[in-house]
């Protein structure tokens, strides 16, 4: 299956100051996002995330590579000549225009006809409920309100593509969460692609169509949220999406002898030498018959699951995550000695970073 | 136990020192207040309540004439250095940092740091110059040289209100198709405005006021109101000039209020 392509990066670099001393904040990164997808750039503060975004937007020009919008070259088009629109993590709302004036700015700026920008303001409205606030000045409404508003304001112009830098990490948790439904919801219906920013791995496990996770102005990985999650290709990965035990051991004719000494039988793994093995809390459970030791150390009840901190022979602690029974009691005794085996399926091999 | 941090207002004759501070400062302008309502012809002597002063410098030829050409020219003077300081804070704040930028604040900052005479004589001679010249000795030297000094007090509260301004909201407004130019009109100005109001305003006070420059620049019968009040005060002193003094202190505390109104933070 072919699909389009709305944005791609072409080893785009952005760097900051020259020479030696120069700061790589994006290090020649090439992506390419789908027509009508919903991408998320994952990765902690200073990954270079919303440097890419500022080059897609077209707020900074990239020091090397190219940017295309839809198969043209736009790395050197303005802003304000490029169908991108963005939502900006401060919302950036005009204090001294009223919600309706707003969401008219950019359709008054591409010179539409006043029939069609009315019709339109009032379609944006009712898009993000906001009909009964049209009048208002942004200073008088939520955080949320004001967050529906900038969402309106950048969907009126029907832009190629809409970019949203960490629109949500100004709202409270609940409003948060609700957000995210919404924000999944209006690109589903505005079949509009949605390039995200964020550095929380479950938005954008729960919102994205692919995830691009970055680190260091590199990309490391792209794919599908259960890609990512159940398939990283580095540690780091492994590490910043959800929580991962991490293991080393020598692998050899099909099994890891780990530095307890025990061995873990991986029949599909090839290759041999030190490796690295992640196994999510989730994918360990308790056997009579499995290949590992580990001493209970600790239970914490977190209502859906317990969490189990194990510590191995050699010292070396993991998490095991349990589904908690109707009773809400496990029936382990912290101090006891259990077996342990992941699921099967579950261990991943991993590089080093 | 209680906190004994070091205040200044528990110092010995901190009150003392305080109230004598502003009886220093009020006491002179409440008694020139007070004495603009005297009925007498003496400045020093009370002789009961009366508007009669108001009327007298109201129906004052020289007095119109000198109150119409300081407004005039505070008027004139206040809207060029507001577009001037305008366009200097647009080009200070509006840029990554260059060098020689402290150079030209202080170059854009130099009439409050020159001592006043010292313009005024340069203006004096530099304008006497043009005047043999072109033979015009019209009210635009004032006009000019007003301008030039109120840049300054112009240029102040616009670059605080620029530099107080989300930069984000330009990029929004480039984000949404606004040319380089739609996005002064339509965001940057309108959010500027109060800034340049009241600069605009601070500009005219400073104007009204100024007697230095204007004594020496003025043309013969080019009299503004303070240069008029100066002269009045070589003949005879009357009452008169306490009413023109306390219409122009009228007129001041309005518009610096209205100032204050304009540039107090929001929110």
């Amino acid at each position: 299956m072919t699909q389009e392509t709305a944005v791609e990066a072409i080893a785009a670099a952005r760097h900051y100051g020259t020479g030696s001393t120069a700061v790589k904040a994006l290090d020649e990164v090439s992506i390419s996002i789908r027509k009508g997808e919903f991408f998320t750039l994952l990765g902690p503060s200073g990954c270079g995330k919303t440097t890419l975004l500022r080059l897609i937007a077209g707020f900074e020009t990239p020091t090397s590579g190219q940017i295309l919008l839809s198969g043209k070259d736009i790395t050197h088009i303005p802003p304000n000549e490029r169908r991108v629109n963005t939502v900006f993590q401060s919302y950036a709302l005009f204090p001294h225009l009223t919600v309706a004036r707003n969401i008219a700015f950019g359709l008054e700026m591409l010179g539409r006809p006043n029939a069609e920008i009315d019709n339109r303001v009032k379609e944006m409205l009712a898009l993000v409920q906001m009909e009964q606030m049209a009048e208002r000045k942004p200073a008088m409404l939520s955080g949320g309100q004001q967050q529906r508003v900038a969402l309106a304001r950048a969907l009126a112009p029907a832009p190629e593509v809409l970019l949203l830098d960490e629109p949500l990490s100004a709202l409270d948790l609940k409003l948060r969460k609700e957000m995210q439904l919404e924000l999944k919801r209006l690109q589903t219906k505005t079949g509009i692609t949605f390039v995200f920013v964020t550095h929380d791995q479950e938005e954008a496990l729960t919102m994205s169509d692919r995830i691009g996770v970055m680190k260091s102005g590199k990309l490391l990985q792209v794919g599908g949220p259960r890609d990512i999650y159940n398939a990283p290709v580095n540690r780091f990965v492994a590490d910043f999406i959800g929580e991962t035990n991490f293991l080393k051991g020598q692998l050899a004719n099909g099994q890891v002898t780990l530095a307890t000494g025990e061995t873990l039988p991986l029949p599909d793994a090839t290759g041999s030498g030190e490796v690295t093995l992640a196994i999510r809390p989730e994918q360990i459970r308790i056997a009579p018959d499995g290949p590992i030791t580990a001493k209970l150390k600790q239970t914490v009840y977190f209502g859906t699951d317990t969490h189990c901190h194990l510590a191995l022979a050699d010292g070396s602690e993991i998490v095991a995550r349990l589904q908690s029974p109707p009773s809400g009691e496990t029936g382990l005794q912290e101090g006891e000695t259990l077996r342990i085996a992941p699921v099967q399926g579950a261990v991943q091999i991993l590089q080093e970073d | 136990m209680r906190d004994r941090k070091f205040s200044i207002t528990r110092m010995p004759g901190f009150a003392t020192v305080a109230i004598a501070a502003f009886v220093l400062l009020y006491v002179p302008i409440v008694t020139m207040v007070i004495y603009s309502f005297n009925a007498s012809d003496s400045v020093a002597l009370w002789g009961g309540f009366s508007l009669r002063w108001y009327a007298i410098a109201w129906e004052n030829e020289f007095v119109q004439q000198a109150t119409i050409r300081s407004l005039v020219i505070a008027v004139s003077a206040a809207l060029i250095a507001s577009v001037l300081a305008t366009l200097a804070a647009l080009g200070t704040t509006r840029r990554p940092s260059f060098k020689g930028q402290t150079l030209i604040y202080v170059m854009i900052n130099q009439p409050l740091m020159v001592p006043e005479i010292v313009t005024a004589v340069a203006l004096l001679i530099f304008f006497a110059g043009i005047k043999v010249a072109t033979g015009y000795t019209g009210l635009l030297y004032l006009i000019i040289a007003h301008a030039a000094f109120c840049v300054p007090f112009a240029y102040l509260p616009i670059r605080a209100r620029l530099e107080g301004m989300d930069l984000t909201l330009e990029r929004a407004a480039a984000d949404l198709y606004a040319t380089p130019f739609q996005t002064f009109r339509r965001v940057t100005l309108p959010l500027l405005a109060p800034g340049i109001a009241a600069g605009a305003m601070l500009s005219f006070v400073i104007s009204l006021d100024d007697v230095i420059i204007t004594e020496f620049v003025k043309s013969a019968g080019q009299d503004t109101l303070p240069t008029y009040m100066l002269g009045q005060l070589r003949r005879a002193v009357t009452p008169e000039v306490n009413a023109i003094s306390t219409a122009l202190l009228v007129l001041t505390v309005l518009l610096l209020t209205a100032f204050f109104l304009l540039t107090r933070k929001r929110d």
